[in-house]
């Protein structure tokens, strides 16, 4: 098995180094081609480790070798495979390869085509590291190198000025989060004296609750920041100036979901802090709640879908600070397949429409793109949670949980969610593919995709579709490792309601959605409408001013202040000081110069000073030998 | 009055004082010299008396040796500023500054 | 009492003349003053029991070193006042003052600890030339012929400085002046 965990394992940094080869020369298919296919490999190792662990195999566990052996510090670059971590790579392998093979067609004609594939695989490596580790310290590595092929990814076209500034404040705001990734890795360590899962989980319940709660919360703010919660959230949207193909990858299917599966990893220190979960909870509803009203009224086809991501994070989250692990791990699992399905089918629509995003300018396209159109329309049925597609069972889940649990304001607010989910998902689907044919006003002739993405694209409309029927294997094999809470309302009557309310609401949401947008009176929006114009509006539109109120009140000071450092202390006194250092160098030679007079008469009287200055020393350092017992008295005396 | 070892070594001083006073001022290498002998022969003095009131011969010898080092180096001092004022017609110190940067 | 005197005395002696051969405009009275302290310098040697040193004072420096100076000066143009343009004179004096009195206070620091050893203690019954010579021809005799050698080295080279063409520095000459040089040579042995 080991065989397989390392094939699974290095199969993507392989690729990333073949395709890393062509960096610099002219588009060649093979640099895409080759990484697919190793992508693929590891897609089948991973397989085989699933089929191993679902068989009742132990969990494989291999220690590659020593990274850092110093005094009681001892990390190995150890990986473990367990029904955890072999869930995440299943969807990590699957989604990629996906990718992989899409970006071949998607990425066909662009000039960096070889470094896209070098920076994807690279994704891939760093994400089954962080995934795959079996300490604390081989996740903060694994989740740093997503972040940083994020940042090259989100930058991928870097001659855009927005797509440098997306990519880095994607990198600074991860950054900040990482500080609080790190201190909860130091409290860990100064706490446990380990970073192995095994240890540190093993002995985390002897631990005082306080400690515990701020091990929780600066973990907690590590996956804030990778997955976009709120305050951090804004990176996510702006992630979408890379290439669609990542957006689906990174910032929808895997990447993102990091921040849920550390707290799902570190379910034994959560389940000692009830407190940091519920507040978990309650930010993931929050969040959920915040991004889908985003979404209401957004006017970027990638922008509606991040939010929506970021809503669905929510409720993994949700389900996570509840201690429904597996559930949330479930839901992160069918997230990831429909919701790369659909950034995938915007990405075919942004091809098709020349890279035009606002969906108000399509419409009509179900004509052209046939494919295209009935995948979205299904991954937006499984998004909205229709049964019985993978959304039903594993986002009724979580209302389920929120349910069960007690936590009736969560429930109403996911509840109401998940109509907001299922209406802006069918406003996109009903803008994009329905009512007039608006896009022939801007001349654009779209075209559909190429046969190979749809083909590529498959598995995961069918896993989209029949993920949730897995349920009771996973649950099964997940179990193992994660508590075996069953969530189930306890009157039959009352489950039948709320289910069959569930749907219906989502039904009538999608109904609403359609009604609104799926005719021909939609209009290009201008501004002058009189929607446009309510207060409500505005605010969701800039994103409830955030990004706004963050330039203008933590950039701007900031950038004041660094001003003032610069000038004042770095100009003033840094500056000044060194070039003070070498002013008086500089001064002191020129002065002394004429020491150097060449008149033998002169240096004789130097050499007299000299003799004096050498002689005097000999006698404070002879005085001192001297009386050195008198002088320790007197410092000591003095409190030196 | 008992004339013991300090009574020498501030002789020694002073003498070693003019020495010093001559090597700074005088601008005539020949005077230099002069100079220079001063210094040898008050530290001279120094150790002839150390010498004497420890009882140690040590002292002595190096008089001795200071005294052979000093003849030496007036022979050759003395063939050097000879050459010197040969080439240049004069021995005043201000003029040797080849060494001016 | 009597050496008190004789201290006083020569110790005044030698400070006016060495003071006189320092200041002096007139570098013969400085000589003769030099040669004057020199020998009034034996006189402490005498007076602290060292016979052989005052002897050696004599003769060498009285004798052989002003002797030298004197033939020296011949060379020289020594009639006239030897000009001398000073600085401040304070620093010189205060400069000259200091490094003694810092000299003597390291030279007497030990002293005043009373921690010097006598290495080589005088000898009873011995007269004080007889004293040095058994000191100087077993512990120091390896110094004592390096400073024979030295002497002679001093000598040879005293002898060649001093003697013809050393005027002439091959260093400092160009290639042209070398060859009119060398031709010069040739036509004098012709």
């Amino acid at each position: 098995m080991e065989l397989y965990l390392y094939l699974a394992l290095f199969s993507p940094l392989v690729g990333s180094l073949f395709a890393g080869l062509f960096g610099a020369s002219p588009r060649t298919k093979i640099a895409g081609v080759v990484p697919s296919l190793l992508l693929l490999l590891s897609f089948v190792s991973s397989t085989v480790l699933l089929i191993y662990i679902l068989s009742g195999g132990e969990k494989v566990h291999v220690e590659m070798m020593t990274w850092m052996a110093t005094g009681d510090l001892y990390i190995p670059f150890g990986f473990v495979v367990d029904q955890v971590s072999v869930t995440m790579m299943m969807v990590v392998t699957l989604v990629s390869t996906v990718v992989h093979f899409y970006s071949i067609g998607y990425m066909d004609h662009d000039k960096g085509f070889n470094r896209f594939f070098s920076y994807l695989s690279a994704f891939v490596f760093s994400m089954m590291i962080l995934i795959m580790s079996d300490n604390f310290a081989g996740l903060f590595i694994g989740w740093e190198g997503v972040g940083l092929c994020s940042w090259l990814l989100i930058g991928f076209w870097y001659h855009k000025e927005s797509a440098t500034w997306a990519a880095n404040e994607a990198f600074i705001m991860n950054r900040i989060a990482d500080l609080g990734m790190l201190i909860g890795i130091f409290l860990v360590y100064w706490n446990t004296g380990s970073l192995q899962y095994d240890h540190v989980f093993a002995t985390v319940g002897a631990l005082d609750k306080e400690v515990l709660t701020w091990m929780g919360i600066f973990l907690f703010i590590g996956a804030m920041g990778k997955s976009a919660q709120f305050p951090l959230h804004t990176w996510l949207a702006d992630a979408m100036e890379g290439p669609t193909p990542v957006s689906a990858l990174i910032h929808a299917a895997t990447m993102v979901t990091a921040g849920v599966y550390l707290v799902v990893r570190a379910n034994p220190l959560y389940d000692l802090i009830p407190n940091v979960g519920l507040f978990i909870a309650s930010l993931g509803a929050f969040v959920a709640l915040f991004a889908a009203s985003m979404a209401l009224v957004n006017r970027d086809m990638k922008r509606i879908i991040a939010y929506s991501t970021l809503s669905q994070l929510g409720y993994m989250f949700v389900a996570a600070g509840l201690g429904a692990y597996w559930v949330a791990l479930f839901h992160l699992m069918a997230h990831a397949f429909f919701k790369a399905l659909l950034f995938l089918g915007a990405g075919n629509v942004m091809h098709a429409m020349h890279n035009e995003l606002d969906p108000f300018k399509m419409g009509g396209l179900r004509k052209v793109m046939k494919g295209t159109f009935i995948m979205m329309t299904l991954a937006s049925v499984a998004l909205a949670g229709i049964y019985p597609f993978a959304g039903f069972f594993s986002k009724d889940l979580i209302l389920e949980v929120g349910f069960v649990e007690h936590h009736y304001i969560i429930y109403t607010v996911l509840l109401f969610t998940a109509g907001l989910t299922a209406f802006y998902s069918f406003r996109l689907v009903a803008l994009i593919f329905h009512g007039e044919e608006r896009y022939k006003l801007f001349g654009i002739h779209p075209h559909e995709a190429y046969k190979f993405m749809l083909v590529a694209m498959s598995p995961l409309l069918l896993l989209a579709i029949i993920a949730g029927s897995f349920k009771m294997t996973y649950f099964e094999m997940v179990t193992a490792v994660l508590p075996a809470t069953e969530y189930h309302v306890h009157s039959t009557i009352a489950y039948w309601i709320m289910t069959i309310g569930t749907q219906l609401f989502v039904i009538l949401a999608i109904a609403f959605a359609y009604k609104k947008y799926a005719n021909n009176k939609v209009k290009v929006p201008d501004g002058t409408s009189k929607m446009e114009n309510r207060l409500c509006y505005k605010i969701l539109s800039n994103q409830y001013y955030i990004p706004y109120i963050y330039e203008e009140y933590l950039v701007k000071p900031y950038r004041e202040l660094s001003t003032v450092f610069w000038k004042q202390v770095d100009m003033k006194v840094v500056d000044a000081t060194v070039d003070g250092i070498a002013g008086i160098i500089y001064a002191g030679g020129e002065k002394t110069r004429v020491m150097q007079s060449g008149n033998l008469s002169t240096m004789l009287k130097w050499m007299v000073a000299g003799t004096i200055g050498l002689l005097s020393f000999a006698v404070v350092f002879g005085l001192a030998v001297r009386y050195s017992g008198e002088i320790k008295t007197i410092l000591s005396g003095l409190g030196v | 009055m008992e004339i013991g070892l300090n009574h020498y070594l501030v002789l020694s001083t002073l003498l070693f004082a003019i020495g010093l006073i001559g090597v700074m001022r005088r601008k005539n290498l020949l005077l230099l010299f002069f100079a220079t002998e001063i210094l040898l022969n008050s530290v001279n003095i120094a150790f002839a008396a150390i010498s004497h009131y420890y009882g140690d011969l040590t002292g002595q010898l190096f008089v001795f040796f200071v005294i052979a080092i000093a003849a030496s180096e007036v022979a050759v001092g003395l063939g050097l500023l000879i050459v010197w004022h040969k080439r240049h017609g004069n021995i005043d110190l201000d003029h040797m500054s080849t060494m001016k940067g | 009492m009597f050496e008190a005197i004789a201290f006083y005395l020569f110790a005044f002696l030698t400070t006016v003349m060495f003071f006189i051969a320092v200041t002096t405009t007139q570098a013969l009275h400085a000589l003769t003053a030099l040669a004057a302290g020199m020998i009034f310098i034996s006189a402490f040697f005498f007076i602290l029991g060292a016979d052989f040193l005052g002897a050696i004072q004599i003769v060498v420096y009285s004798g052989a070193v002003m002797a030298l100076y004197a033939f020296g000066m011949m060379f020289f143009d020594t009639t006239r006042d030897v000009k001398e343009k000073n600085g401040n004179k304070y620093i010189v004096f205060g400069l000259s003052i200091l490094a003694a009195v810092l000299v003597v206070v390291i030279f007497a620091a030990p002293m005043v600890t009373n921690n010097i050893v006598a290495l080589h203690p005088m000898i009873e019954g011995a007269g004080n030339t007889q004293e040095l010579g058994m000191v100087l021809f077993t512990k120091y005799l390896v110094p004592f012929e390096v400073a024979a050698v030295m002497l002679l080295v001093a000598m040879v080279s005293g002898i060649v400085l001093a003697g013809k063409k050393m005027d002439l520095s091959l260093t400092l000459m160009s290639d042209a002046e070398i060859i009119d040089a060398k031709k010069e040579q040739h036509k004098k042995v012709l």
